[in-house]
């Protein structure tokens, strides 16, 4: 695979406040990439400066092995779709999608064919003589998918495009970015601060934190083998435990001693296990692992959430059979539900479910990055 | 829109009614009496005599080299009221728009500071102001003492048209900038990345989104500038020395004349031409603004 543009050691700071510290990134011809992060994360500041609207205070930006960290946005062959679409309020929806080719002055017929193409694969045919004012949310998203794509940019950027649509209508939506990315084969590169819709859509998911990058990879990797507490805590709930690797496959941790399936740690090394909620098996308390006490359930439709305190510390477990509060249960983990992590600067800081709710997690989640 | 009114609570209808009285009786009533006036002849019969004498009164001028000659007297000033009052909104304008635009992409703090400055001479009396100009503008003003100093000869200035545009210019500038100015700042920056991000380079950004985005602004500024310069007289009488009759005098004369009926009928005149000017102008922002 071509690549198509490389970050090469870029850092940023405005006001002398590191947003990019060092980030270097490959990104190749026809991927989906997603740019996952917290806010403030640096993600944005990514992608304006592949765009062309911030320049790098270091490092630089290639395309097709180019150097463009002096070309202006307007010279790029690169679009974007803003977060809040950013649609030209006095003209109508096949003037919007025109735009680009009006500028660069190509002719009637050929302008009508391709707007005419663009908004039947965005599903807006029909609308042309449309004030854009006049659109619902998800219906302006793609008036705003059309325009950019319009000029056959090589790669186009995603800044939060779903961000303001309603839950449904963004689930829609994420099966329709991915298959007008399949259709038109151009690189899609996507920011967003919501993993699942970063697992759902991305061949490729960069996760960021504080101006770093914390780890690249498949949807799958990134969720089976998280680099650190940051991603594995960011991407879906993790139990995130201190263990002491005793030897190759095997680690202890809340005083027992697992088989796993990790390898390559130094002899007692202390690390950082992580295991899923919805990979710790229930059993009866004699027969478990580990032994705790449910503190909590939660009915959340396809499963239950509970909490168990083993020795103090709090584990999430998902399970579909039911278990009361104040019940005493075992618990059994499989060899490949285990996943070691060296320490971090982030252990210790994540994977505890002592002072969780619900509710704070989906108002941090709601989070919005507006302006960065 | 009758729906909508049916709509309106009492309350929102009580609210309103100060306003509606207000409206009534300052706006309402004064038009028609002006409307009234016009058409009427001193006993208060309809007549059009006062408004076909507006477009058939001739008088005579001495013209170059003492030949005199009959001319049209109320068109002819009328033109001329036009002439100067659209140099001035062309002035107002081709000056307003950039520093408007560089206005609105300062700091914050910048913008404040000018919008005051720009402000201030408006918190100066009108006659004070035109005053000011004509100590300065006179043969041995404050200019011409100035272009002595550094050895240019005098320049006659007062009791020009050249004076009389300086004065419109200068009294009606802030009222071109500020609209075009808040309409500006208003402008979501987003849009103008949208425009380089979609291949716009400075200039194509301009002429695409920013002029076509900023009309609103442009039209009511020059709303704003050409109609009072228009029906001005002041101005005309101290920077022109009562030499360049324009409109606005021709009313005040014939309203100090105690020929109220013709005033009327002039004035009259005046609104509908701008009227359907006005009417044309938003009629051309409509569809600028609709269609590419």
């Amino acid at each position: 695979m071509r690549k198509i543009i490389e970050l090469k050691n870029i850092s940023k700071a405005f006001d002398g406040e590191t947003v990019l510290d060092n980030i270097s990134l490959d990104i190749y011809d026809n991927e989906f990439l997603t740019l996952l992060g917290p806010s403030g994360c640096g993600k944005t500041t990514t992608l304006r400066i592949i765009a062309g609207f911030e320049q790098p205070d270091e490092g630089s930006v290639l395309f097709l092995g180019e150097d463009i960290a002096s070309l202006p946005p307007h010279k790029r062959n690169v679009n974007t779709v803003f977060q809040r679409y950013a649609l030209f309020p006095h003209l109508n929806v096949y003037e919007n999608v025109a735009f680009p080719l009006r500028v660069k002055k190509e002719d009637d017929a050929e302008i009508h064919q391709k707007v005419s193409e663009m908004l039947k694969l965005v599903a807006l045919a029909g609308f042309e003589k449309r004030s854009v004012t006049s659109l619902s949310g998800g219906q302006q998203q793609r008036v705003a998918i059309a325009r950019a794509l319009v000029g056959r940019p090589k790669v186009l950027l995603l800044d939060e495009p779903l961000a303001a649509l309603d839950l449904k209508l963004r689930k829609d939506m994420q099966q329709e970015l991915k298959n007008i990315q399949k259709a038109t084969g151009i690189t899609f590169v996507f920011v967003t601060h919501d993993q699942e819709e970063a697992l759902s859509m991305s061949d490729t998911v960069v996760v960021m934190s504080e101006g770093k990058i914390q780890q690249i990879g498949t949807p799958i990797d990134i969720y089976n083998e998280p680099k650190n507490a940051f991603v594995a805590d960011f991407i879906g709930e993790s139990n995130i435990v201190n263990g002491i690797m005793l030897e190759d496959r095997k680690v202890r941790f809340s005083g027992h001693v697992f088989d796993c399936v990790d390898a390559g740690f130094g002899k007692n090394e202390a690390v950082d296990v992580v295991v899923r909620p919805e990979d710790v098996d229930i059993v009866p308390e004699e027969k478990g692992m580990l032994k705790g006490e449910v503190s909590s359930v939660t009915f959340l439709g396809v499963y239950y959430e509970i909490i168990v305190d083993i020795a103090g510390f709090k584990w999430m477990i998902q399970t579909t059979d039911f278990v009361d509060v104040g019940e005493k249960i075992g618990l059994y983990i499989e060899p490949d539900a285990i996943h070691i992590m060296h320490k971090s600067q982030y252990s210790g800081m994540f994977g505890d479910y002592s002072s969780f709710s619900n509710e704070f997690d989906e108002l941090s989640d709601a989070e919005v990055e507006v302006e960065e | 829109m009758t729906k909508k009114k049916d709509g309106l609570t009492l309350v929102r209808r009580l609210a309103l009614a100060p306003y509606s009285a207000w409206a009534l009786l300052f706006i309402v009533v004064p038009l028609f009496f002006v409307a009234y006036y016009a058409f009427t002849d001193n006993s208060f019969h309809f007549t059009f005599s006062n408004i076909t004498r507006f477009f058939t009164a001739t008088s005579e001028v001495s013209g170059n080299g003492g030949v005199t000659k009959e001319v049209h007297t109320y068109l002819v000033i009328f033109f001329r009221s036009l002439k100067l009052a659209v140099i001035s909104t062309i002035i107002c304008l081709a000056a307003g728009y950039p520093m408007a635009y560089l206005l609105s992409r300062a700091s914050d703090r910048t913008q404040k500071i000018l919008i005051t400055l720009i402000m201030i001479p408006m918190w100066m009396n009108f006659l004070i102001r035109t005053y000011a100009w004509m100590t300065i503008l006179q043969d041995t003003g404050i200019l011409n003492s100035l272009l002595r100093s550094i050895g240019l000869g005098p320049v006659h200035v007062i009791g020009t048209e050249t004076a009389v545009v300086i004065g419109m210019v200068y009294d009606y500038f802030p009222y071109m900038i500020l609209p075009i100015y808040s309409v500006m700042a208003k402008m979501d920056l987003k849009l103008l990345e949208a425009a380089r991000d979609l291949g716009c380079n400075s200039f194509q950004v301009l002429r695409r989104v920013i002029f076509p985005l900023s009309l609103p602004g442009v039209i009511s500024g020059i709303t704003m500038v050409l109609i009072p310069s228009i029906s001005t007289f002041y101005i005309s009488q101290k920077l022109g020395n009562g030499k360049f009759y324009l409109i606005g005098d021709a009313i005040e004369g014939q309203y100090v004349a105690n020929n109220l009926h013709f005033a009327a009928a002039i004035a009259f005149i005046l609104m509908v031409i701008l009227l359907v000017c006005m009417a044309f102008m938003q009629r051309f922002a409509n569809s600028k603004a609709s269609v590419q």
